[in-house]
């Protein structure tokens, strides 16, 4: 059946309200079950032996003492996982990643692992493996790793378009844009280029991962695990250990933020093999140090860019080349990195050119909006370099360059409605704008952009015989979208918000649902709800027809109730939804509806972000004042939850712009690989952080919604760059802006500025 | 292997209780893995980020950095000790009402630590409740909401108080 | 391993000198369980001091303060003549970690983990603390600055424990004050720090003073030069930027993922003056 997806305006009576969520209680009461809160009978303790080394052969493994260690029931090393995906490259890095194959890649990298009856004994027992390894030279840096007498991490990797014989770090080169850069920096009255450096970061989810794995001889198989994508999991896994799809069941646990970083496997392939070998369930949980050293992050980049501008303020001409490193596999965060540059901008002359480049660092994986963050903070540190250069407010610089409705973006498609525009209007008027600073404070603004994603959607909504409704979804609940699916279940089938009871499906349950990404959550599952109530609700008219007796073009769905249309039923009292679904055993049985399909029509979001600091002009300490987000979230289900994803995302961008960083040494190992010193923001850290929810209906949906989830961890590392610029006069172009840098910074310009003094007074 | 374990006679949210532990086991591996509560989350295993938050004789602690064999003799309480009976804490019906979880790992945590606080500073500003709950790390909500649900409880508990002080009063008189 | 609870000095220490393999002890910790769970150190037998009464405790007597190694830097905050007489100490003690670390840290523990940017020691040294010594061959009374030997190592010999730190009572006009810097407000370790004890003579001259530094070396460091700076001032900005000079003078610190050599010598400078002017009118001075 189709549905029409289009947006109709129309008043919402429950969808738009602050309601208790579900898991609420669970979650106050330390009754929810995250990834590490189950036990099966019988289970092991699995634990992962990891490379010390940044880069090295791997001579030999010898697990024979381990072995023998009593209540040590199985160890593995990739030997136990052989390639069963036929060197599918993109399955086989995956595979490669979760063990390492004959070299070690990064500082962390899993080489092989044990199951043992607790953790003491599996701790003993990674101490006895013995594994003999040969140093290889590493690369860390981006820059570096591009350089051509680089130590190589992938020897298959060859530069697309680039010599075919020659090994080398750049596994792939993307170019977007459209018109003549060259020719608008030529009719340019001036020219602005600037280059940028940002660190590696981490997602930070608090819950690390962590899994409860049992497969059995028989080829069946069940895996409890903390994902954002339980179905991709389970094909991933599937493939990997050469199980049939159908018989490993996934089951999402609450999920303990993921930001990203939960949306493809790491160890969960480990402990399914370790629970096959010792025929037992193996529990795997990874401690925040293998977190940091072997999960998740974040590309670190360097990046330049050029923009041309008139003097009244309108861009001829901008140029971005971007790298970005991810990690030991390639992956399209370089890429992403460049369709996200310029997008926010009506530009007729517009290009980015994006490397994806190979380090000895852990696998990159996305990370909130990936990739955009950094490529902002380069482009719009550099619009306020630009609109201070031409003497133009840098709220109206922007808006004279928004893109618009019709606007060719620079990555291709042409724009519908969309809210850059009046998140910058918004910003113009801003309250904020108006208090005034003290010595040593600045203020900046930046603006993001982000995609948003649909995909693969599966939803069932069952009705039972009291007409309470159970709606079963394959999206995992990142941040109380239990509540906000519930709310269009509610709204679509006309019946109270506390009837609804949604779950996260199994996969057992549902068909296969997409990963939990692209901030798809609420829009694509919120669509496949609303089409699948319409197919309960056609169902429902049926059976009301059944009731009375009467064709079923005969009667409609109203507010909750069957209504029979026509003169000659004004006898006929409106069925409610209750009514219809008690009788329904005698009607034709369980009343049903369904939904399975692409999501298509997806938005795109913006956001705009004000930011006032204060900076210690003798440590370069900067403490956030005041913050302020304006975010295009089209219709906002449950506001709380929209505000909360626009605060959550803003903190983080604020701890990227400020202290967070991956440190590596000269030996490339991680030295901060913990909440100690990777220093995430803490509470006494920030202020109250005020948001401005814009709704600005995407066409492409039934109820106008976008995502919202991502846009606003992009443009505070540019916010607070301008407003630290503005502070002591002190243009950042590394992040983080941590004290040292900052410091440095405003040393050199004393300095400069003392030389100049020197020069004029000698003059 | 064979170590000797440790015999601990404590109590935990009021009930007295028993395990044994590894001497090296920490109280917060002791709570999940041999009593069954698994209201105490482990972030970090090393004190820095507070979701293990328990109380230890009336102090807030990180039971990762408490052995189980300390427990010994002491009193403990987590966040499954917060509710009385079928009534939530204002702190964990506050924390509802305003959004202030969106995973909800880092919760029982900061209820934990929200109490502690409250118990001790019934009024805080809000600077005091952000130091306060430093040690509790969030990376969903960047603070906000949790902020102004301990601020929304410490209103109730005031409220609470003084309806508590003048029915005394009256049944005085 | 083992893990021992005695209820005596004396049985804690005959349980130290008579282990066999590795025996550490268990204050707070906040350091050691640290370690432990990073697999760094794996001690045979693990001796927790809070079960003996006389570490317990913080007693203020006429010659001064006494406070137990197992008494928290929380119970320190909370002892209100402690925090009137030495401000400094108190302030630097309540600095480390959480409210959840206050709970359990100590100052002997901080002392005796030996970390050049221990918070509570600049504060120790500056307010000139004594350590008491208890080992096999009895009890000895040191300066506190005699205890770290390196980052990482004491001067303790072998079944030795640190029972008590004492503080004299402030004499006459003196305050105390401890500035640290952090990248976060809280939830961090000093990349440097800063203590200083002022005692004030007649017209808010500076008499006596003792500056120390920390995490800017593999110690803490007693800086003679920065007192000499401004002793006999009344604490004005060319005495300030002369003490400044002289802390940066004596920081011999390393770039490691805290901090660089410049920023730590540049940011010593500025919490020594920042400290010192706290400290003086803590002292009286105006």
């Amino acid at each position: 059946m189709t549905h029409d997806s289009s947006y109709k305006p129309r008043d919402f009576k429950v969808v738009g309200t602050r309601v208790p969520r579900p898991d609420g209680l669970d979650k106050v009461t330390g009754r929810a079950r995250y990834g590490a809160d189950m036990s099966a009978p019988g289970q092991l303790v699995g634990m992962i032996l990891r490379s010390p080394h940044a880069h090295a052969e791997i001579r030999k493994i010898d697990t024979s003492r381990a072995e023998k260690l009593p209540g040590v029931k199985a160890v593995i090393t990739s030997d136990d996982l052989p390639d069963r995906v036929n060197g599918r490259r993109d399955m086989l890095d995956i595979l490669e990643n979760c063990m390492a194959r004959g070299r070690a890649l990064y500082d962390g990298h899993a080489v092989a692992a044990v199951a043992a009856i607790d953790a003491e004994t599996a701790k003993q027992a990674l101490k006895l493996i013995k594994v003999d390894y040969r140093k290889l030279p590493h690369v860390t840096d981006v820059d570096e790793a591009m350089r051509d007498d680089a130590p190589v991490v992938q020897p298959w990797v060859r530069t697309p378009g680039g010599d075919a014989d020659k090994q080398t770090n750049v596994a792939q080169v993307s170019e977007f844009g459209h018109g003549d850069v060259e020719a608008g920096f030529a009719e340019a009255d001036l020219v602005i280029e600037r280059s940028y450096k940002t660190e590696q970061t981490h997602q930070g989810y608090i819950e690390p991962h962590a899994c409860l794995a049992s497969v059995g001889p028989d080829g069946q198989g069940e895996l409890w695990v903390t994902t954002q994508g339980h179905y991709t999991f389970r094909n991933q896994c599937a493939q990997l250990l050469g199980m049939d799809i159908a018989k490993l069941k996934v089951t999402s646990s609450e999920i303990g933020g993921g930001f990203g970083g939960k949306t493809h496997v790491w160890m969960e392939p480990v402990a399914l093999a370790l629970s096959r070998k010792a025929n037992r369930p193996v529990k795997l949980v990874l401690t925040r140090d293998e977190v940091f050293r072997a999960t998740g992050p974040t590309c670190s980049t360097s990046i330049d860019i050029k923009i041309g501008a008139k003097r009244d303020g309108r861009i001829t001409g901008a140029l971005a080349v971007l790298r970005y490193q991810d990690g030991a596999f390639p992956g399209i965060w370089g890429m992403l990195g460049g369709m996200t540059a310029w997008a926010c901008y009506d530009l007729a002359n517009v290009k980015s050119v994006a490397y994806d480049v190979l380090v000895n660092r852990p696998k990159v994986a996305a990370y909130r909006a990936p990739s955009a963050p950094m490529a902002a903070f380069a482009v719009e540190s550099t619009m306020d370099i630009v609109a201070e250069a031409i003497g133009m407010d840098p709220v109206d610089f922007r808006l004279m360059n928004a893109a618009k409705e019709g606007t060719r973006a620079s990555y291709g498609p042409t724009y519908g409605p969309i809210g850059i525009r009046p998140t910058l209007e918004a910003v113009k008027h801003h309250p904020q704008r108006k208090v005034k600073l003290g010595p040593n404070q600045g203020r900046g603004m930046a603006c993001g952009f982000w995609f948003n994603f649909g995909g693969q959607t599966c939803s069932t909504v069952n009705i039972g015989v009291d007409g309470t409704v159970n709606v079963s979804v394959g999206t995992v609940d990142v941040g109380g979208s239990r509540a906000s699916l519930s709310l269009i279940a509610a709204e679509e089938l006309g019946v109270p918000y506390e009837n609804v009871k949604c779950t996260i499906a199994d996969t057992a349950a549902l068909g296969h649902n997409d990963t939990t990404e692209g901030s798809r959550g609420t829009f694509s599952s919120g669509m496949a709800i609303i089409f699948a109530c319409r197919n309960a609700i056609d169902v429902l008219k049926a059976r009301a027809a059944k009731m009375w007796e009467i064709p079923e073009e005969e009667v409609e769905w109203r507010d909750g109730q069957a209504v029979a249309v026509g003169v000659k039923h004004d006898n006929l009292k409106p069925l409610t939804l209750a009514e219809i679904a008690r009788k329904s055993p005698n009607t034709g049985g369980p009343i049903a509806g369904h939904n399975e399909a692409v999501a298509d029509g997806a938005g795109v979001s913006f956001a705009s972000h004000i930011c006032d600091v204060e900076v210690d002009p003798e440590t370069g300490a900067t403490k956030i004042l005041r913050y302020a987000v304006i975010q295009d979230a089209g219709k906002a289900i449950h506001p709380d939850y929209v505000e909360g994803q626009m605060q959550g995302a803003a903190a983080q961008g604020i701890g990227w712009a400020l202290n967070e960083e991956y440190i590596y040494g000269k030996d490339g190992r991680l030295q901060n690989p913990g909440f100690l010193d990777y220093r995430i923001p803490v509470c006494s850290d920030l202020p109250f952080i005020d948001t401005q929810i814009l709704e600005i209906p995407n066409p492409g949906h039934p109820y106008g919604i976008r995502g919202v989830g991502e846009t606003s961890i992009v443009p505070p590392l540019a916010a607070i760059g301008n407003a630290v610029s503005n502070a002591v006069g002190v243009r950042m172009n590394h992040v983080p802006m941590s004290p040292p840098r900052i410091l440095k910074g405003i040393k050199t310009q004393r300095q400069a500025d003392a030389a100049e003094l020197g020069k004029a007074s000698a003059g | 292997m064979t170590v000797a374990g440790v015999h601990v006679s404590t109590t935990i949210n009021g009930d007295a209780v028993e395990f044994v532990c590894h001497p090296g086991e920490v109280l917060l591996d002791a709570l999940r893995n041999r009593v069954g509560l698994i209201g105490a989350k482990e972030g970090c295993g090393t004190g820095d980020c507070g979701a293990c938050s328990v109380t230890l004789d009336g102090r807030l602690v990180c039971a990762c950095l408490v052995l189980g064999a300390e427990a010994d003799g002491r009193a403990i309480t987590t966040v499954e000790g917060m509710a009385d009976g079928e009534r939530l804490h204002p702190l964990q019906s506050k924390f509802i009402e305003h959004a202030a979880l969106q995973c909800g790992i880092c919760t029982p945590g900061f209820l934990v630590a929200a109490k502690v606080l409250l118990d001790r500073n019934p009024n805080p500003t809000v600077e005091e409740i952000r130091y306060a709950l430093a040690g509790n790390l969030c990376r969903c909500t960047g603070y906000d909401k949790i902020v102004r649900a301990v601020q929304a409880a410490a209103k109730d508990l005031a409220r609470d108080a003084t309806r508590k002080k003048k029915t005394r009063s009256k049944k005085a008189a | 391993m083992r893990y021992e609870a005695p209820t005596s000095t004396r049985d804690a220490v005959t349980l130290l000198s008579r282990a066999k393999g590795k025996a550490l002890v268990l204050a707070g910790g906040s350091d050691l369980l640290v370690r432990m769970k990073g697999g760094f150190v794996e001690p045979e037998l693990i001796v927790d001091i809070k079960r003996i009464p006389a570490m317990q405790a913080i007693k203020k007597s006429a010659s001064g303060f006494r406070i137990g190694a197992a008494a928290s830097c929380a119970e320190m905050g909370e002892h209100a003549a402690l925090r009137k007489a030495w401000p400094g100490v108190v302030e630097a003690a309540n600095l480390i970690g959480s409210d959840q670390i206050q709970s359990r840290c100590t100052v002997v523990g901080n002392l005796c983990n030996a970390s050049p940017a221990a918070d509570s020691v600049p504060a120790l040294v500056a307010a000139g603390a004594k350590a008491v010594v208890v080992g096999p061959k009895g009890r000895r009374t040191v300066a506190v600055e005699k205890i770290p030997a390196g980052p990482g190592k004491t001067t303790l010999k072998a079944g030795e424990v640190i029972e008590a730190i004492t503080l004299p009572l402030p004499k006459g006009k003196t305050g105390d004050a401890y500035l640290r810097f952090t990248p976060r407000t809280e939830m961090d370790i000093a990349v440097c720090s800063a203590g200083v004890c002022l005692t004030l003579g007649r017209g808010g001259v500076v008499e006596k003073a003792r500056v120390v530094l920390g995490a800017v070396a593999p110690t803490v460091v007693l800086v003679a030069a920065a007192a000499k700076a401004i002793v006999g001032t009344k604490l004005d900005d060319e005495a300030l930027a002369a003490l400044a000079r002289a802390c940066e003078a004596a920081c011999v610190p390393i770039d490691d993922k805290r901090g660089t050599v410049e920023f730590r010598t540049d940011v010593a400078g500025v919490l020594a003056k920042r400290a010192a002017r706290i400290a003086y009118q803590r002292a009286g001075g105006k």
